[in-house]
């Protein structure tokens, strides 16, 4: 039974990872209807940048809060040079430019920081402090996904510029016609999908060490999740990211082994698409012909 | 001078112009309307004013100030507010949310009040239902709801595309009250384009009839009106 909450609680943990991660796709998804194939590695890269600066001598704290500002102007940055571009292309177009985006930011960061697996601190004590079942870390990644999440709810909810990014996720045209400058909120929202990947990031690196290729497994997770909830659906992304979390740690613990965790997702990723391709909280597409 | 002046208006989609030639006006808080059948081109000029569509040739200019080459949200910053057709709405905003939406260009917080304020005395359904996503609303609400959320911009000018569109004959004749009120209290000039033209002609001062991307006849509404040949292709008597 200890073991079984204890794998319970840490799949919560990584499921928190897997949510925030998938968040950052859907913000991106429900406004353009592309999927950022190198949110990963943005969120990898985000990670070295505050690894460089917490050996530069930084605070933890000061280092994560310059991370997730210098983040959001990376992904605004992405924005309004290259996916703008492109924006209007064909979808195979799209993909590639994603692709790419990836494996150059992967291979930069090799280049930069080498290819060699970092120890990346956590801000959380070593010792339980949550009883035996979860350690700091692992309670520490909840608490930090659950005040993100509010947050963006806060956010996007009661502030003006919050209502402006919704408005432009649903409606690009009607909000030109209210004098919203959409291609200023795309911007935005690819900021904020950075800064929350960012922070997806430095929780994930204490447990999976740092290196270039860390955020592989943890995208094709963040999709499944994203996939899973509903692509269109940021309530969506974060349950379908703490169910993945949880199934992947109890399949892996108990049915498939841990080799085969990963697989779990692939399945899912599949299983979501063949059975219920909006998801459990998704809308129903409808296209006028 | 009139607030609106649109010049041998030319423009289209791609490559191929449905715009030839079109000039017309809006005075200083006067209503114009722009009559023609399906596909004469009435959307295609409102979304021309709006920079949204394809220029070939021709000026139009607000206000004295040239709207050509200039983007969607400027021109609508400008003071022009536009009703589109198929009204744009936010279905998964609410009610509230969608005319504030609305006001996102403006900062002035009691003269946003004062707004919420005035359109809802307009539209007392709307007041009811300001919580409700607006997807919910049923087609008349909606267009109340359009029509509000460009009030909400304070434009000096309306561009409203076929307000009438697939509303019940009583919804339309309340809506139409409402845009006469709007102009004589507000003096927000009106540019209305309709396919029903009896309703149009009651409420504009000048009109205009385009057909296939011309302009074929214009003057007063009252003239159109008596026209023989516009009571035959458009009055139905």
């Amino acid at each position: 039974m200890e073991a079984f909450l204890h794998q319970v609680f840490s799949g919560l943990a990584n499921g928190a990872i897997y949510a925030s991660l998938a968040l950052a796709l859907v913000m991106i998804y429900q406004s353009t209807h592309h999927i950022n194939f190198a949110q990963g590695e943005m969120a990898m890269f985000s990670t070295y940048l505050a690894w460089a600066m917490i050996n530069a001598g930084y605070p933890y704290w000061i280092a994560f809060g310059l991370t997730v500002v210098a983040s959001f102007f990376i992904g605004l940055t992405i924005e309004r040079v290259i996916v703008r571009r492109v924006a209007g292309a064909p979808i195979l177009t799209l993909v590639v430019v994603f692709i790419a985006l990836l494996v150059i930011l992967n291979s930069i960061t090799g280049w930069i920081f080498t290819y060699t697996i970092k120890v990346f601190p956590s801000p959380f004590p070593e010792q339980p402090l949550f009883g035996p079942y979860i350690s700091s870390h692992e309670a520490g990644v909840v608490g930090v996904s659950l005040v993100v999440l509010l947050l963006l709810f806060l956010f996007f909810r009661f502030t003006t510029l919050g209502l402006a990014m919704r408005a432009t996720a649903e409606n690009a045209l009607s909000s030109r016609l209210s004098g919203i400058r959409v291609g200023w909120m795309l911007a935005l929202g690819w900021g904020l999908a950075a800064s929350i990947g960012a922070i997806a990031g430095m929780m994930v690196a204490p447990i999976v060490y740092l290196d270039p290729n860390m955020m592989s497994g943890i995208l094709l997770y963040g999709i499944a999740a994203a996939l899973m909830g509903g692509i269109d659906n940021p309530f969506g992304a974060v349950v379908g990211g703490l169910i993945v979390g949880v199934l992947e740690n109890l399949m892996g613990a108990y049915v498939v082994g841990t080799e085969l965790k990963l697989t779990v997702a692939l399945m899912l990723i599949i299983g979501v698409l063949i059975f219920k391709p909006t998801g459990l909280f998704g809308r129903h597409f409808v296209t006028r012909v | 001078m009139p607030l609106l002046e649109v010049s041998g208006l030319s423009g289209g989609y791609g490559a191929t112009d449905i715009l030839h030639d079109v000039s017309f006006s809006v005075e200083q808080a006067g209503i114009t309307t722009i009559l023609g059948a399906n596909g004469a081109g009435k959307t295609s000029v409102l979304r021309a004013l709006c920079g949204m569509l394809r220029v070939s040739d021709g000026s139009m200019s607000f206000a004295e100030q040239k709207l050509n080459g200039r983007a969607t949200e400027t021109i609508v910053r400008m003071g022009i507010g536009h009703v589109p057709d198929g009204r744009g709405t936010f279905l998964n905003l609410t009610t509230e949310e969608n005319l504030r939406v609305g006001a996102m260009t403006r900062s002035d917080k009691a003269g946003i009040t004062e707004d919420f304020e005035r359109v809802y005395g307009y539209f007392p359904r709307l007041k009811e239902r300001r919580h409700q996503q607006a997807g919910t609303l049923s087609g008349g609400e909606q267009q109340m709801l359009a029509i509000s959320r460009a009030l909400m911009l304070r434009p000096r000018l309306l561009l409203l595309d076929e307000p009438s569109f697939g509303l019940a004959p009583l919804v339309v004749q309340d809506i139409f009250r409402i845009m006469r009120t709007i102009n004589d209290e507000q003096k927000v000039a009106i540019l209305l384009v309709e396919q029903n033209a009896s309703l149009a002609l009651e409420l504009a001062d000048a009109a205009y009839l385009l057909e296939t991307g011309k302009v074929v006849m214009s003057g007063p509404a009252r003239e159109l009106r008596e026209a023989e040949s516009v009571r035959r292709s458009y009055l139905g008597y």
